[in-house]
């Protein structure tokens, strides 16, 4: 275990971004590039030096920030963020080397904010105090703004932009609000006002505040999943971004969400995640069949991808708040795996779109009868993206559904028509795009060096992760697995309470007695959860 | 024989801790006298250079007689230069500096003459002061008016433009109905407590007192006093003159009035409720918590409609005005901390906003429209940035001190059990985004144009004489207190911890307070 100094990683992005600011385009670019490899490198070098069977946090800074309003300056990475950490390092790579090999509008502005936007993510996912990852995770905001509000489809990009961030500073606002209730309203009597994440999983909150401050967090993570009844803002913003950003916001920005219901929720409010259950697993398994259905009737390429999001993001949450072991690894899983098999898909779109000079669907066919490298690696992606036995992807689902049939058989049951219905829609976009009749109009081309060099190597991890998945479970198993302990018990008494009828007033008085939460959890071993 | 005189003590007077005022009332009347030379070096520098140093002596002096923890009345219990107060004042003679140098080039300076405006401005500033330092109900009305008189001239001071005399007309004429139900409240107020001194009101309500909470006189007085005083912080329903009289006045007076005036409304506010009427907090607290609300609600939705800038500033200069009520209702020491330091934060944000207006409608055709901004961030940068970073910070965004001081303002709420404004200061946040990010589009994601190469147009030099028009091209001085504005922001979210310092001892000041 070596040390790292965490700000290094984090603001590496953004000091680059502020150099390219100063420099001549044709250089400011490769600068930032060189800043996202050498993150990227950062990272690879901490999953190689990782202490596998630690849970712990790693690579502490712990510094005094805003003293007055409890706010510390507190980074690390356990094994529940590191490999999202990967999966935000690579794909800034890829969505920078692309837009730097290509002619970009005002190339210098379009790189401080894809620095900033790396910046503010990474921070998001190192973040150890409350009140920081609030503001990582409203940075994060501004530079999409701009990135999707700039340098998209001229017609409709500020429109877009426009909704998306609205939509998601909702969230992100009332999450400000619950953020703060939170620090405040934990601090005992003597205790002074914390946000540190440590301090805010062991002070306790009486059920009922508990409850609405989910509320507040739930609105926020929700909407940047994007979950069923709160993605108003997705089809915009899929249609007008441009890929590379399509890249960050599909592979990246979703996650960011859903990390946070692992990181902060599920942990801090227990009782309010046991309490509302049902309710968010039934948004998840709504958010997988509307996904998978509209994904299916989608014409256009880059929408299939966007819904096709919607109903993986459902798996995701719902393993979260299967609450239960396997369920919580297999989201850690497919958050990695989903992310990764965004990346390529978006730059075969990309391919694709411009081989037909149209995003349409109808209008493609027959491409792989000129582009047998194109259509393997987009292939393989197809095969990743529905969950193939050998894939990544099948592994994160698997255990996804395992942790819902524990407890929620019947919710675990209707979200497996996703699992088939993900291979209908992708299987379709494969076939119209690479097979069929080539319309009129269509180039055969084969992937172009830069296609193939942005495609391939994360195709290649895909299929290194689907060979060797340890290196990913082996690493986050602790991590993850407590964080969803203490939910995962109360969830479990109140389950054996369901029979009795006054199962609903019974769950509060478990809950009002701390003598039934084992204190120290190391003692519980994870496999005691029983059978439903 | 003995005079009779001889038997009235001089009051005792703290020269020391009156020193700021006396720069301030002494620069005034200095720079109104040197106005009268003729001649343009006069005219066009030595009064703005001698009133930029005025302010500067009372920045100087202020912090010279900064003593946390000291709440020693001077001047017979008339005012009290506790930190509060000469915090606070620090703020209004900051704004009176970039005032200063935002109408460097202004044509109300002209109209007017150099020397009244400026000196005009400092008679404000002191009433500023004044009112901010109030220890009883008469020094208060006095600086109510020592404050107003001015700036209802200097709203009126672009002679030659009928907006702006209209805005002075209607300042003026609103501005009395607020001093007189102020004035009828304080009589009542007065009335009922027997007492003209803060600390005998405070005294006086309450079980040891003997005037019982529910006295209808007492509540009279505090509601006409409410009334009086949201007039002037431009307080939801008593804002209607704000936009206007802020979008006629010239444009350096309007950035003055917005963050100074606004500052020394809220000074005593937090003199008034938190010490004076401290002790009856259950019977206004709910009036302003319904005030505090409504002016959130009704600023941000004013503002998504506007289309000039200076409008929209003023509705979201009242939507402000809700989120620092809210830091006066909760009436602890951490909510007078964080008014402090929103007010700080909120001083820089609008000042670099104002510049940039400023900056843009001298030379646009379309004034002060949100069109002038049109693709700024193509063309000037150095004005774009500021302009984007102050927005930011009005939304409450991260990586600007609107996001601490909003954090702070919804601790404060949440940790005095008021959660119901914690949430509404953030759907005023969710509300506002409409229409700063309106504003970011303008000046960012414009359409992008193919830009021909063309000869570059020939830049206007400046002729002989007094030029508005080549004045205007060249404006450094708004971009410099645009960019430092801006920078400021940004550094209060880095390292806040010299505000945060200024705001605790500016918060112990008020002793009778809860933490």
């Amino acid at each position: 275990m070596g040390t790292f100094p965490l700000s290094i990683l984090v603001f590496l992005p953004l000091a680059a971004g502020l150099v390219n600011a100063f420099l001549p385009p044709r250089v400011g670019r490769w600068v930032v590039t060189a800043a996202t490899v050498a993150a990227l490198a950062i990272v690879v070098w901490m999953i190689a030096d990782f202490d596998k069977g630690s849970g712990g946090l790693h690579y502490v800074t712990d510094d005094a920030w805003i003293s007055e309003l409890g706010i510390r300056y507190s980074l690390g990475v356990d094994g529940l963020s590191l490999f999202l950490l990967f999966l935000t390092a690579v794909a800034w790579v890829f969505a920078s080397l692309w837009s730097a090999v290509r002619e970009t509008e005002r190339v210098r502005l379009y790189f401080f904010h894809l620095a900033l936007a790396e910046t503010a993510v990474l921070g998001a996912f190192t973040a150890q105090d409350l009140a920081l990852f609030v503001i990582f995770f409203d940075l994060m905001l501004v530079p999409f703004y701009f990135l999707v509000g700039g340098w998209g489809r001229e017609e409709t990009r500020v429109a877009a932009t426009t909704k998306f961030v609205i939509y998601t500073l909702v969230g992100s606002l009332l999450m400000l609000a619950g953020a703060v209730a939170l620090g405040a309203l934990s601090a005992g009597d003597g205790q002074s006002i914390s946000f540190a994440l440590s301090d805010l999983s062991e002070r306790t909150l009486e059920p009922g505040t508990q409850y609405w401050i989910f509320l507040l967090f739930a609105a926020a993570f929700l909407v940047k999943a994007p979950a069923f009844p709160l993605h108003g803002w997705v089809p915009d913003t899929y249609r007008s971004a441009s890929i590379p950003v399509l890249v960050l916001v599909g592979a990246v920005l979703s996650k960011v969400g859903v990390y946070g219901f692992l990181r902060v929720v599920v942990p801090i409010l227990p009782d309010a995640a046991q309490h509302f259950q049902t309710l968010i697993i039934a948004i998840a398994v709504v958010s997988i069949l509307y996904g998978s259905i509209l994904a299916f009737s989608q014409t256009e390429a880059r929408l299939v991808v966007a819904y096709s999001s919607i109903a993986q993001m459902g798996f995701i949450v719902m393993g979260i708040f299967a609450l239960d072991p396997k369920g919580a690894q297999g989201a850690v899983m497919q958050m990695v795996t989903h992310g990764l098999v965004v990346i390529p898909l978006f730059f075969v779109v990309a391919a694709l779109t411009v081989r037909a000079g149209s995003g349409s669907l109808e209008r493609m066919g027959g491409i792989a009868f000129g582009a047998p490298l194109l259509a393997t690696l987009f292939l393989v992606i197809t095969f990743a993206t529905l969950a193939m036995p050998g894939s990544p992807n099948f592994i994160g689902e698997l255990l996804i559904l395992f942790g819902t049939f524990e407890d929620k058989l019947v919710f675990g049951l209707v979200a497996s028509a996703g699992v088939v219905l993900a291979a209908v829609y992708m299987i379709r976009v494969f076939l119209r795009s690479m097979h069929n009749r080539a319309p009129a109009g269509v180039e055969q081309r084969e992937a172009s060096g830069l296609e193939a060099g942005v495609i391939a190597p994360v195709v290649a991890v895909i299929v290194a992760l689907g060979v060797y998945p340890q290196l990913l479970l082996d690493r986050s198993e602790e991590a993850t697995v407590a964080k969803v302990r203490k939910a995962g018990q109360l969830a479990d008494n109140g389950g054996e309470a369901q029979a009795a009828p006054a199962a609903q007033q019974q769950v509060p008085q478990q809950q009002a007695d701390p003598s039934q939460v084992p204190v120290d959890p190391s003692q519980v071993p994870q496999e005691e959860v029983p059978a439903p | 024989m003995t005079l009779p005189l001889a038997d009235v003590p001089a009051p005792e007077i703290d020269y020391k801790a009156l020193s700021p005022l006396l720069a301030i009332l002494g620069g005034s009347i200095v720079v109104l006298m040197v106005g009268l030379l003729r001649g343009r070096a006069v005219q066009r520098l030595v009064v703005p250079v001698l009133t930029a140093a005025a302010l500067l002596a009372a920045i100087g002096l202020s912090i010279w007689i900064w003593e946390p923890g000291n709440q020693k009345p001077i001047l017979v219990g008339a005012l009290s230069m506790d930190t509060l107060a000469v915090g606070l004042s620090i703020l209004f003679y900051v704004a009176g500096l970039f005032a200063v140098l935002l109408s460097a080039r202004s044509i109300a300076v002209r109209e007017a003459g150099s020397g009244e405006y400026h000196s005009l401005l400092m008679a404000s500033i002191a009433g500023m002061v004044v009112l901010a330092a109030a220890e009883n109900l008469i020094v208060l009305f006095v600086g109510l008016e020592l404050l107003s008189i001015p700036l209802y001239v200097l709203c009126a001071s672009e002679l030659r433009r009928a907006t702006s005399l209209e805005s002075g007309l209607k300042y003026l004429v609103i501005g009395s109905v607020g001093s007189a139900t102020l004035l009828y409240g304080l009589a009542l107020v007065y009335g009922a407590t027997g007492s003209t001194s803060f600390a005998g009101i405070s005294g006086a309500i309450g079980a040891q007192g003997g005037v019982s909470l529910t006295d209808p006189l007492l509540l009279t007085g505090i509601a006409l006093s409410v009334t009086g005083l949201a007039f002037k912080a431009s307080v939801a329903p008593f804002h209607q003159w704000t936009p206007d009289v802020y979008h006629g006045a010239p444009t350096p007076i309007t950035s003055f009035m917005a963050v100074a005036t606004k500052a020394a409304a809220f000074a005593i506010f937090l003199r008034f409720f938190d010490e004076a009427l401290i002790n009856s907090q259950v019977e206004w607290a709910p009036a302003l918590t319904a005030l505090a609300i409504a002016t959130i609600v009704i600023g941000n939705v004013g503002a998504l409609v506007q289309r000039s800038l200076k409008r929209m500033l003023a509705w979201s200069g009242v939507a402000q005005a809700g989120y620092l009520l809210a830091g006066v209702v909760v009436g602890t020491r951490l909510g007078v901390q964080a008014t402090a330091f929103y007010l700080a934060v909120y001083l820089l944000m609008n000042v670099a906003a104002f510049a940039v207006v400023i900056a843009r409608e001298r030379v646009s055709e379309q004034g002060d429209d949100l069109s002038c901004l049109s693709d700024l961030g193509r063309a000037q940068p150095w004005l774009a940035w500021p302009m984007t970073i102050a927005m930011l910070a009005l939304a409450g965004m991260p990586l600007t001190g609107g996001f601490t001081g909003k954090f702070y303002l919804i601790d404060a709420s949440v940790s005095g059990d008021y959660t119901v404004l914690a949430i509404a200061i953030v759907v005023g946040s969710i509300l506002s985004l409409g229409y700063y990010l309106r504003v970011i589009a303008e000046m960012w994601l414009g359409r992008v144009d193919v830009q021909l190469a063309t000869v570059p147009p020939r830049r206007a030099r400046p002729v002989a004489g007094w030029s508005p028009e080549a004045d205007a091209r060249a404006q450094p001085e708004v971009t410099f207190v645009a960019v430092l504005c801006a920078v400021a922001v940004v550094a209060a979210f880095v390292y806040p911890d010299p505000l945060f310092d200024a705001a605790q001892d500016v918060g112990s000041a008020l002793s009778g307070l809860r933490q």
